[in-house]
């Protein structure tokens, strides 16, 4: 969708502003807000750019630079960490050659350390895009990158 | 062996959550009539009577707060919100509530809506909780279609909108004040109190903020009265409380139990025991801003009053079971990490203090059994510090585990 017909989705009201930069974020290829969707955000509300991108750079789901078209949220709070996250970072960074924060050069993968993502009934736990992984092992891990790989021609 | 009592969750997992006919068909929305038939100030009585206490953390009775944000006059405009950020590490069950049963939850919005005469209501929703966002907008679309929302409700001349907001990974965000200002489409950096939200909330007029599973006990108290709600839990915490078991155990998940229950009836009888079938090590209740309590607490009650008295929390109803061959220290690290991660940087002490007790901790598993004692002890008085001299309640919290972890766990931390 084009980016002045998301933001016409919402009435001009400072309450709409983050879901607003969700919507602008999740219709990027590369989910990310481009300063031109952060003006273009900042005009619709009439407030001023630097607003806008405070609230961008503040929040952690926003970001500020292009990233994978998966990205792919590992949780490293207390339950998680017990259970064993640490090790899956450690996998994820094997099977993908990136760390924390980093995107894989073909623009597919972003791997984000975060905290709790309230599933800790199924620690360790992650969530890529939308889609809930629980009880996350070794193997399993391996599985769902694999599957991600093959989906990637394919619309969500 | 103790069972569920499931009030809050009656319909969960036995309706189908997106559709409203399947709600009302088990009763819902027949509480909102039953509180059009009385009146404002009488729904704020019947809550008041339940002696419903907030279940977001603090434990505030729900009638007081209706009463002082019902109670302002100015200009007649208030809101209600519902806090539904969910972000304390172990906690899970609004997101059970929000997933199974959205209507109960928009049901108990109105209700309170009412009961201040708001004429707008928000949820303001952690943003990776996508399907609670979108079974909850069904839900809102559904009950705007049979009435239940918009313009003179049933006839009863009382109006009332609700919309959802999301928010965008802040834990702090699930304070409050500083959910407002999210909500108002700022950065998330807490307010002064008091003022409280009450006095001086969204658009600094008068405003409800209650928690998911509070709102949601609304409908059961106004449908069936106080002393049917009074009749389960415990005289200080009535009525029924949703727990979120994680961790070592053999069945992780969220249960409800009378308030009040036998913490190790929790953990065995619900929860399946723990994993490996021996005695925990500890338990963390409420969270990273929680408590540690040992297995010599396995008996303890689980209500507001008992645990307070021995010096724990039951804060958001998290109940992180640590098994007996975890070790504390790396859990503790893990905690730290949190609260380092997770300060604003706004005041002083927190933002350095969180850092650097972080980075103590990481200093413990090398030093030798009495350094670990000094460490522990001198990242300990930091905390305090931190206690004291924070701008808002996270800065206040890590004093909370690691003062536990220090009463009950000194030895093992210097000897694992
Ligand atoms: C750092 C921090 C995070 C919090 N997060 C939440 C939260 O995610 N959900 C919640 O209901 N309350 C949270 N609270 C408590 C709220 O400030 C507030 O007490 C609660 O929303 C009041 O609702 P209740 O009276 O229904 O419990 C948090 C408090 C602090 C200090
Ligand atoms: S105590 Fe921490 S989170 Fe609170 S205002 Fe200070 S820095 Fe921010
Ligand atoms: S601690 Fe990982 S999802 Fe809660």
């Amino acid at each position: 969708m084009d980016q002045q017909e998301i933001i016409a989705g919402f009435s001009p009201d400072k309450t709409n502003l983050l879901a607003m930069l969700h919507a602008l974020q999740d219709n990027h290829p590369q989910n990310y807000l481009t300063e031109e969707s952060l003006r273009a955000a900042a005009s619709h509300l009439r407030v001023n750019l630097s607003w806008v991108y405070g609230v961008a750079g503040y929040y952690s789901m926003f970001s500020l630079q292009p990233r994978g078209r998966f990205i792919i949220r590992i949780c490293n709070s207390p339950v998680c960490n017990m259970m064993g996250s640490s090790g899956l970072i450690d996998v994820l960074g094997s099977i993908l050659g990136i760390g924390a924060g980093e995107t894989t050069p073909d623009g597919l993968f972003t791997v984000e350390q975060v905290e709790c993502l309230g599933i800790c009934d199924v620690a360790p736990a992650m969530m890529v895009n939308r889609k809930v992984y629980g009880n996350l092992t070794r193997k399993s891990l391996e599985a769902i990158i694999d599957e991600l790989r093959i989906l990637q021609n394919k619309p969500e | 062996m103790i069972s569920e009592k499931r009030i809050i969750l009656r319909n969960s997992g036995v309706i189908n959550p997106q559709s409203i006919e399947e709600y009302i068909d088990a009763g819902g929305y027949k509480s909102l009539s039953s509180a059009f038939a009385s009146t404002p100030e009488k729904v704020v009585e019947e809550v008041m009577a339940s002696g419903l206490r907030g279940r977001g953390g603090a434990g505030f009775p729900t009638g007081i707060k209706k009463q002082a944000a019902a109670d302002r006059d100015t200009g007649k405009i208030s809101y209600v919100v519902c806090n539904a950020d969910e972000g304390e590490p172990g906690t899970f069950k609004d997101r059970i509530i929000m997933e199974t049963n959205p209507h109960l939850l928009i049901e108990g919005m109105i209700i309170a809506g009412y009961s201040i005469s708001a004429k707008l209501g928000y949820i303001y929703i952690r943003g990776e909780y996508y399907d609670s966002v979108r079974r909850l907008q069904h839900a809102i679309h559904q009950a705007y279609a049979r009435g239940y929302l918009g313009n003179d409700i049933l006839g009863s001349g009382f109006s009332f909108d609700l919309e959802i907001k999301p928010g965008a990974g802040s834990y702090l965000c699930g304070e409050e004040l500083t959910l407002l200002e999210s909500l108002e489409g700022k950065r998330g950096y807490p307010r002064i109190k008091p003022p409280f939200p009450t006095e001086k909330g969204f658009w600094d007029k008068p405003t409800l903020v209650n928690n998911v599973e509070t709102l949601a006990n609304l409908p059961g108290i106004i449908g069936h009265g106080s002393s049917w709600f009074r009749s389960s839990g415990t005289e200080k915490t009535p009525g029924t409380k949703l727990f979120s078991v994680c961790g070592d155990v053999k069945k992780p998940g969220c249960y409800e139990t009378d308030a009040g229950v036998i913490l190790n009836d929790l953990i065995n009888d619900l929860a399946g025991g723990t994993s490996n079938g021996k005695p925990w090590k500890a338990v963390l209740l409420g969270g990273a801003a929680g408590t540690f309590v040992p297995y010599s607490f396995s008996g303890l009650s689980l209500c507001y009053e008992r645990l307070k008295e021995q010096g724990a929390t039951l804060g958001s109803g998290a109940v992180i079971v640590i098994g007996n061959e975890r070790k504390l220290i790396p859990l503790m690290q893990s905690i730290l990490m949190f609260f380092r991660h997770e300060s604003c940087g706004k005041c002083v002490p927190c933002r350095v203090g969180t850092t650097y007790i972080h980075e103590r901790s990481l200093e413990i598993p090398a030093a030798g059994n009495e350094a670990r004692i000094s460490i522990l002890e001198e990242i300990v008085n930091h905390a305090r510090q931190m206690a004291k001299s924070s701008l808002c309640p996270l800065g206040q919290s890590p004093i909370l585990p690691l003062g536990t972890l220090q009463i009950h766990f000194t030895e093992m931390i210097a000897t694992e």
